[in-house]
């Protein structure tokens, strides 16, 4: 018997009152893992990173829980949270852009789709930017582009080393050109980050595409990914239409990417702040407060 | 009088084309003095012309910017360039077709040219992927713009892509790498980086050439951060709203010239490029030599703390809940 037969016998007996209170809320009590259908109790997932214990599958995390798995606790300091989108080109599809980023602000509480600040993980001082997908798909805007950019910049003038998480659909086409520069303005600050000898770190995570790809999320100095992660240029139709062949089984995934050549290691999300530690030290960032001989 | 390649809203002009004709025909035949109803009609047509010319919507102008008889990047430089050498390939197994450079001398300068390549018909498309560059090309490119740089070669590219190539073997040699790489390292040249859209400019794939001092556009030239058939396939839901996303991404030279895009949109002649060649290699090649003479009076670190500048003030935000800051002057 699994345990998901034995989590449905259960509510037809003595829980069904409670479990079904439960789940009328979006948070239940227990989850099921889309990758396995392993039945897990929520707290017990969320403890493990929202990695399936069973599978292994990385469930998608956004950025307040990320910060709060790389960064030591309290450590994090937001800059630039007050900067906010415009609608420089009055942008209307089926509604209007305005009202997409007001609902998108309503929903997840964020101005934009990155968050940014300094941090330490295991006392080591580190920038740190996290794309939240949840915010238009992650896509990149004037917002997310001046934001990274600033970070980028304060890391250079404070010798930091850069971790920057990518989750994203690409450029944002409500801001059309505008959104194309960002590209170009990131890779920028990125070569005088580069140029002064400082490490930067791009994590691509479940999706990073499109604009994204072609920018920052390929110019680390080491490319980390999470397992199983959708990495890609061009989307999966676009090309399967051009080709008209199927397309290999693992294509764009972070595997792929590996063998390929393009990204050095895949870091499993619960070993995440172990392998940043060991890396940050093995490049010559140090613990805040060691003593220097 | 030739055959031409004629878009739609070139058709009212074919009427009035072949009444100057058939006019022109009876003149022949009879005694019949004709010379002022001659002059008329002309008039009229290059009227009409300039007319529909200089109301074409986005939707329109993409139609010129990637009619099959505008001068392509090979065309312009045989137009202006003399001792052109051709070089070739990424020196990592590859030479790319669709995008293409070699050295010559615009006016009394030396200098390296870069730009994407279109065919003028099927087989030389199929040849140069319809000037959709692979990451060989664009890694071709970084090799000869680095090589421009060790020998103080200003650098001149030409824009004229509907994107990267978007493929399977693409994405396993890393396009988004390359791409990458070249934005991040165009902010690195200490020469003179002049950048002119002389048709599409596709996106990623325009970019990979384009970070530059000075970007030119040609006015019936676009530049998409997405093609409109996709972005109104992905927002509209509806690939045949095309025209309204071609309009309401802002694509045009004087659309990206009050967006703090573009520098400089240069003129063309009543009809396009496709219709006086020669008129539009002389507009582009003063234009080039008036932005070379500017640029080179600066010192390489000028230069680079200019270029490094300009992009970073690209992008609109609001600084807080109060006031609207425009990143672009």
């Amino acid at each position: 018997m699994s345990l998901f037969d034995w989590f449905a016998d259960r509510r037809k007996g003595q829980f069904v009152g409670k479990v079904a209170q439960e789940n009328e809320e979006s948070d239940g009590l227990w989850v099921k893992c889309p990758e396995c259908g392993q039945v897990v109790y929520r707290k017990d997932l969320i403890a493990n990173a929202n990695v399936c214990k069973n599978c292994g599958h990385h469930n998608r995390i956004y950025s307040e829980e990320r910060i709060a798995l790389i960064a030591d606790q309290g450590s994090f300091q937001t800059i630039d949270q007050e900067l906010s989108p415009t609608d420089p080109l009055g942008f209307k599809d089926r509604r209007t852009y305005a009202d997409r980023l007001r609902e998108s602000q309503a929903n997840t509480g964020l101005k934009d789709g990155v968050v940014t600040g300094i941090c330490t993980v295991e006392k080591i001082p580190m920038a740190l930017a996290v794309m939240d997908f949840r915010f238009m798909g992650g896509s990149m805007g004037s917002v997310v582009g001046e934001k990274i950019t600033r970070l980028i910049e304060q890391a250079t003038s404070r010798s930091l080393p850069i971790l920057i998480v990518c989750a994203s659909g690409g450029a944002r086409m409500q801001e059309g050109m505008l959104s194309l520069m960002q590209m170009a303005k990131i890779s920028g600050a990125l070569q005088r980050h580069r140029e002064v000898g400082l490490l930067y770190m791009p994590l691509l995570t479940h999706p990073t595409t499109g604009g994204v790809t072609a920018s920052f999320a390929m110019l680390g100095d080491l490319i980390l990914a999470e397992p199983k992660a959708l990495i890609g240029f061009a989307g999966r139709r676009v090309i399967e239409q051009t080709l008209r062949e199927k397309l290999p089984e693992n294509f764009q995934t972070a595997e792929y990417l590996q063998e390929h050549g393009f990204v050095d290691t895949i870091v499993p999300r619960t070993q995440l702040r172990k392998t940043l530690e060991k890396l940050l030290r093995l490049h010559g960032n140090e613990p805040k407060g060691a003593t220097k001989k | 009088m030739a055959r031409r390649y004629l878009l739609d809203f070139e058709k009212p002009l074919v009427e009035l084309e072949k009444q100057i004709e058939q006019i022109r025909e009876l003149a022949r035949d009879s005694e019949v003095d004709v010379s002022q109803q001659l002059l008329q009609l002309e008039t009229l047509a290059t009227r009409r012309r300039e007319e529909i010319f200089r109301a074409l919507t986005p939707a329109q102008k993409i139609q010129v910017a990637r009619h099959p008889h505008r001068p392509s990047t090979l065309d312009f430089i045989q137009m202006f360039c003399e001792d052109w050498i051709e070089l070739h390939g990424d020196r990592r197994g590859s030479d790319d077709q669709a995008l293409i450079g070699g050295v010559g001398r615009i006016g009394q300068r030396a200098v390296m040219l870069i730009g994407h390549q279109k065919g003028r018909d099927t087989k030389e498309n199929v040849a140069r992927n319809f000037g959709m560059a692979t990451p060989g090309g664009y890694r071709k490119a970084l090799r000869f713009m680095e090589h421009a740089d060790r020998f103080n070669l200003p650098i001149i590219t030409f824009v004229d892509t509907p994107g990267a190539y978007a493929g399977l073997l693409a994405e396993e040699q890393g396009q988004g790498e390359a791409i990458a790489v070249n934005l991040r390292e165009m902010f690195r040249l200490r020469v003179p980086v002049i950048a002119t859209v002389i048709g599409e400019g596709g996106s990623g794939g325009a970019l990979g050439i384009g970070v530059a001092d000075r970007l030119l556009m040609f006015e019936h030239s676009v530049y998409t951060v997405a093609s409109p058939e996709a972005c109104a396939s992905i927002l509209w839901r509806d690939a045949g709203k095309a025209p309204e996303a071609a309009a309401a991404l802002k694509i045009t030279g004087q659309d990206l010239l009050s967006l703090g895009v573009v520098d400089e949109v240069l003129p063309e002649p009543a009809g396009g490029n496709n219709w006086a060649p020669l008129q539009a290699g002389e507009v582009l090649q003063e234009a080039i030599e008036r932005n070379l003479d500017d640029l080179s009076s600066l010192s390489f670190d000028r230069l680079r703390e200019a270029r490094y500048k300009k992009f970073r003030a690209m992008g609109r935000v609001l600084e807080s809940n109060t006031s609207d800051r425009g990143l672009t002057a």
